[in-house]
């Protein structure tokens, strides 16, 4: 169960909201209206006002690298900080195998983490992204723009994935432009308003 | 050999080649005469100035002339550290930590030398300590410019990497190792490769200096000698302070980078 209270995001006003275990919120609202900002704060990214409590536990009590183990973002546009993927998967941790299906689960093989990352198109590293952020089991995943880059057949893949993700129990904050997936796969909707507009509208509706 | 002092005739005459370079910037309109000039004159200037407060220092031989001279260049490294950094951190505490690193570094680095090597009474004798202090100061200083620089700017560039490093749990140490090692590694360059070509394409500025003044070579490669280590190590101590300070204010005490904490880059200083 993620709890967010009284968290405030400038211009926004102070925003409340709990979503369980297993359930999908999606967050919607116009480029700039604070989308990626709020997924950010969750995880602790930037310093923002606000209280956020992770069953029960609240982000100050949990060392940061703790807490962004249990709850994890996935930025838009993945950073890479060597040569190939594999690097980047913290080879240690990382059960083989697994990795391997969840890999061929989003359409990739193994052989792709040894690409050299320039050579990737943007839809591959998106989803090698994604693939990663599952690594350590986090209790929350917040996926900003998961599909953006994606072409339909890898976008329902991805889709299918983060449905799993849901049966499995965790929580899902989505930052998306697409009405559709948003329809889809969240149990709730958060609309933030455009810049300079005060009233917050979230429409709470079920699939 | 003996020293042979200069007259200010002599300097007219060295002054002749400048005059030949500010002939050059008219033929091909380089529009550089004023700057030669300023240059020149100011450098005249300064050095005239520095000579004849260091001539005070060493005939007072009292040991507050002495801190306060140290004290002005630990001014001017900070002052000069700062000026060099093109995205630098907001507040004072950017002059803070440019004039402390190499200061501390270098004074540690020089009193040692005094002390201990040379072995001059008292461990403060402003006739060793300041000319040493200066020279060391001066390369850890070049050192720091570059490992701040580096580090600020990578850090600026790899936000994107740095911050999916600590989304997946890693702390700032972690997050931030590859930029630090770089700055180090960058800071550390000038003086490996000044070590690595002393005297094969000039002399070395002192021992040139001892050479022209008389001195036995061999005793002047001596001496350049104990610098070049003295300074490598000095450098060293500086730029892995400053990489580490700056790593520090990088991050906060939640992992997080904090690229607010460096100024705006001034749009007319980002290309020159």
């Amino acid at each position: 169960m993620l709890r967010v209270e009284t968290l405030r995001i400038a211009p926004l006003p102070s925003l409340t909201f709990e979503v369980a275990g297993g359930e999908c919120l999606a967050v919607e609202g116009v480029s700039g209206s604070g989308k990626t900002r709020l997924l950010r704060a969750i995880a602790d990214l930037d310093p923002v006002a606000g209280l956020i409590f992770l069953d029960g536990a609240e982000r100050g009590e949990v060392p940061a690298p703790h807490w962004r183990g249990l709850v994890r973002y996935v930025a838009a546009e993945p950073g890479w900080w060597s040569d190939t993927p594999r690097a980047t998967f913290a080879p240690d941790r990382v059960d083989t195998g697994k990795l391997e299906r969840q890999l061929a689960n989003v359409g990739l093989t193994p052989l792709h983490l040894d690409r050299d990352i320039a050579l990737l198109s943007t839809g591959e590293r998106s989803r090698l992204a994604f693939v990663r952020a599952l690594q350590g089991e986090p209790n929350v995943l917040l996926l900003d723009e998961p599909t953006a880059s994606l072409d339909p057949a890898s976008t329902a893949l991805v889709e299918e994935q983060i449905r799993f993700q849901l049966f499995a129990g965790r929580t899902v904050l989505l930052a998306t432009h697409d009405a559709g997936l948003a329809q889809r796969l969240a149990h709730t909707r958060l609309m933030l308003p455009k810049p300079r507009e005060t009233a917050i509208a979230a429409e709470a509706g079920t699939r | 050999m003996t020293y042979v002092p200069l007259t200010p005739l002599d300097l007219g005459l060295a002054a002749l080649l400048l005059l030949l370079t500010g002939g050059l910037s008219l033929a091909f309109r380089l529009g550089l005469e004023r700057t030669i000039l300023i240059s020149a004159v100011r450098m005249c200037v300064q050095l005239g100035v520095v000579a004849l407060v260091l001539k005070l220092v060493f005939e007072s031989g009292s040991m507050l002339a002495t801190a306060a001279f140290a004290l002005m260049m630990l001014l001017a490294t900070a002052y000069e550290v700062v000026s060099r950094q093109e995205r630098r951190f907001q507040g004072p505490v950017s002059h803070l930590m440019g004039g402390a690193a190499p200061f501390m570094a270098g004074l540690v680095a020089s009193i040692f030398a005094v002390s201990a090597i040379i072995g001059a009474e008292p461990w403060w004798s402003p006739r060793y300590l300041l000319p040493i202090l200066g020279m060391i100061v001066g390369n850890a200083l070049a050192g720091v410019t570059l490992v701040l620089d580096t580090i600020t700017s990578a850090a600026s560039r790899e936000r994107a990497a740095i911050e999916g490093r600590l989304a997946l749990g890693a702390t700032r140490m972690d997050a931030l190792q590859d930029v630090l090692r770089r700055g180090l590694k960058t800071g550390l360059t000038p003086i490996l490769s000044a070590m690595a070509v002393a005297g094969l394409v000039s002399l070395p500025g002192m021992m040139t200096g001892q050479i022209l003044a008389g001195a036995d070579p061999v005793d002047a490669m001596t001496y350049q000698v104990m610098i070049m280590f003295l300074i490598a190590g000095a450098t060293g101590i500086a730029v892995v302070l400053a990489g580490l300070v700056a790593v520090a204010l990088l991050t906060d005490d939640r992992h997080r980078l904090r690229l607010d904490r460096l100024a705006p880059v001034k749009p007319n200083k980002q290309q020159s």
